[in-house]
């Protein structure tokens, strides 16, 4: 990997020219207002919003610009039955009265459209090139992988977007990441994001929005692209963005909200002019060949503590004096020693969801590795599917019934074992091999450990009962 | 809500060496079920504050319950608050005590939580980072003096001190007790007229 820094500006880059069309006015050495064109909201961090919002006396100024589901809190078990525990079903009523007295479309608990944030809003087709959008939440990052500017915002932040549809914001600094080649056998966009993390580290993009370039991004689906846009605050990154192409308008084209008739070739026109000029400069760019990644597999407590999973944990003398306490700290709590293989390690979970691979295409991909064999004696297996339109399509391609029969469980939709806001808790101690984003303590449960992985990883863990290397198995 | 003006702070200081701090640490997600902004504090640092989740056994070894140390500053080391953009972390701070954060590196979500809650994120470099650790573990009483308006902080007892950058606009927001939402109603005719002639 190579790094240049540089800093002259010559063309426009697609993140100025979206930016430039949504300032509203800028304030002298201070930030701009920044118009949204999309605002989702979900149940965990909207009350307080709302709360503000009725303390002021204010109404949603446009609450039909505001899409709100129920996914952090909610059970991914018996979803027609009232939520067992008290707090989490009072959160999720309260976005259903405020959502009904602030006049905005919910698209909770029993609606057909329901599901994960970040999967709902692009497979509806809401999630559109050159648009800004932004979420209580800082996976809103996913929604670039279309060409917007999304990005996760605070709950102070969300009640301004719900009072006003603007955002005081100074722009950030801009990298690109090009990544060039082909991806070898067994490698898949959670492998490039996880190695592009442990190569920057979780910080290395704080400050920076990212432009994700490169003929290996462009072969990549729309659902590959978000997976990698869906991680780009794992880098630290606010947001992280494609330019849009053929794939993307494909995908979009008779989509639920995408423009429709006449309309569809005008946007369509429009979103062709969105790219990044050949002459335009960025803060930082990075070179990365795609030929160099290998399945990847983290082994610490942030995203950026990553490893081929033919590779080894580093051994003390590999990690620099300065971060040698944070990483002994951390494999004390994940159980693990310093220059071990991963290889061959015990799993007790494996976790197939959350907003970064929980879409039909990572469902198919499992399908397509498990179909006809069967999951390891005493490994437990949740998929939990992103939306009820992915779940319905799985069970109307029969992959329901090829995880049943591999003695998976296929849940309902919902945030789930990603952050364990629900029931779906990993017991303390436990090794968890998760699709999910992020590995810290006790995200997904009290002392619980997690290993992040690409779908692939974590089929041929369940089907092991260990951590494994998927391309001896493919 | 637990909003005031801010503008010098003088206080001893809470050391957390650790570095990448995320939000999932400053408050676990199974604390997020509130409905108001109050309350946090009880919960902040929890996993790391209490043994098998009960708060009837604190971890002796956490510096929140080091009898030793306390204050409204927490010095905090790189990366601070990093992961998931709950802002009831920033609440958690705030309602446990603390006004100022230092640390050599923030996350930017997190600051953004912070300045809209009254929580001042300080930026130092990497070596009086270092220096303030070194200081406050060697003496616990030792005070820090943070002045907003000058944007200065400062070691009582040395007189060490370094500037820190904030932008004027929130600059002017915190010496103020002014809020972002104030500012954006104010704008109510000029965003109307951007959408007319965006359409």
């Amino acid at each position: 990997m190579n790094e240049y820094i540089i800093s002259k500006q010559v063309g426009k880059t697609l993140f100025e020219k979206i930016w430039n069309k949504h300032v509203v006015k800028t304030i002298n050495g201070g930030p701009s207002v920044l118009y949204i064109d999309k605002h989702f909201i979900h149940e965990v961090t909207s009350p307080q919003a709302f709360n503000g919002l009725k303390k002021r006396g204010l109404g949603v100024l446009r609450p039909q610009q505001v899409i709100a589901t129920a996914d952090h809190n909610v059970p991914t078990i018996n979803q027609h039955l009232p939520i067992k525990e008290e707090l989490s079903r009072k959160q999720v009523e309260q976005l259903i009265s405020n959502c009904a007295n602030f006049g905005i479309e919910l698209y909770g608990l029993g609606h057909p459209y329901q599901g994960i944030v970040h999967v709902i809003g692009p497979e509806l087709g809401i999630t559109q090139p050159g648009t800004t959008i932004v979420c209580g939440d800082s996976h809103t990052s996913t929604h670039g992988a279309f060409g917007a500017i999304a990005f996760g915002i605070g709950t102070s932040e969300v009640e301004m977007v719900l009072a006003t549809q603007c955002l005081l914001q100074t722009r950030p600094k801009l990298m690109r990441i090009n990544i060039e080649g082909n991806l070898n056998k067994g490698v898949v966009s959670k492998d490039i994001v996880l190695y592009i993390i442990s190569k920057i580290s979780a910080s290395g993009a704080t400050g920076y929005f990212v432009e994700y370039a490169g003929s290996a991004i462009r072969a990549l689906s729309m659902e590959a692209r978000m997976t990698i846009c869906n991680m780009s605050i794992e880098m630290g990154a606010r947001g992280g963005f494609i330019a849009p192409d053929e794939t993307t308008f494909n995908y979009l084209k008779g989509r639920k909200f995408a423009p429709q008739s006449h309309e569809w070739d005008k946007q369509v026109a429009a979103w062709k002019e969105l790219y990044t000029d050949q002459d335009a400069v960025f803060d930082k760019e990075l070179f990365i060949d795609a030929s160099e990644i290998e399945p990847m597999i983290t082994y610490g407590t942030n995203p950026g503590m990553g490893i081929p999973v033919s590779g080894h944990i580093p051994s003390l003398n590999e990690v620099v004096d300065e971060d040698k306490s944070s990483f002994e700290k951390s494999l004390y709590y994940m159980g693990l020693q310093p220059g071990i293989s991963l290889i061959g390690k015990k799993v007790d979970y494996v976790f197939i969801g959350s907003c970064t691979n929980s879409r039909i295409e990572d469902l198919r991909m499992v399908a397509a590795f498990v179909k006809g064999r069967k999951k390891s004696g005493d490994v437990e297996v949740w998929v939990v599917p992103g939306s009820k339109q992915v779940e319905q399509q799985a069970i109307e391609e029969g992959i329901d019934k090829i995880f049943s029969d591999a003695g998976f469980q296929l849940r309902q939709p919902g945030c789930s074992a990603c952050l364990g806001m629900n029931e779906d808790k990993i017991p303390a101690g436990k090794y968890c091999i998760s699709t999910s984003n992020r590995n810290f303590e006790g995200r997904q449960g009290p002392q619980a450990r997690t290993l992040l992985a690409s779908p692939l990883t974590a089929a041929v863990a369940a089907i092991t009962g260990q951590v494994a290397d998927v391309r001896d198995y493919l | 809500m637990m909003k005031k003006n801010i503008n010098t702070i003088i206080s001893t200081a809470v050391p957390l060496t650790v570095e990448n701090v995320d939000t999932d640490q400053i408050i676990p997600a199974r604390f997020l079920k509130g409905t108001t902004r109050e309350g946090f504090g009880k919960n902040l640092f929890r996993d790391w504050r209490y043994k098998d989740d009960d708060d009837q056994k604190p971890r002796a070894d956490f510096v929140l319950n080091n009898p030793a140390f306390s204050g409204r500053i927490l010095v905090a080391a790189k990366n601070f608050g990093c992961g998931s953009s709950r802002e009831h972390a920033a609440w958690a701070l705030k309602d446990y005590g603390f006004d100022v954060v230092v640390s050599s590196f923030f996350a930017d979500i997190f600051s953004n939580n912070a300045l809209n809650n009254f929580l001042l994120p300080v930026l130092v470099s990497d070596s009086f980072l270092k220096l303030i650790f070194e200081l406050i573990q060697n003496n616990p009483s030792e005070k820090l003096e943070v002045n907003l308006e000058k944007q200065i902080i400062r070691i009582s007892s040395t007189g060490g001190e370094e500037s820190f950058e904030i932008n004027t606009y929130k600059k002017a927001c915190l010496i103020n007790g002014y809020d972002d939402i104030d500012y954006l109603l104010s704008l109510r005719n000029e965003i109307e007229e951007f959408e007319k002639a965006r359409v």
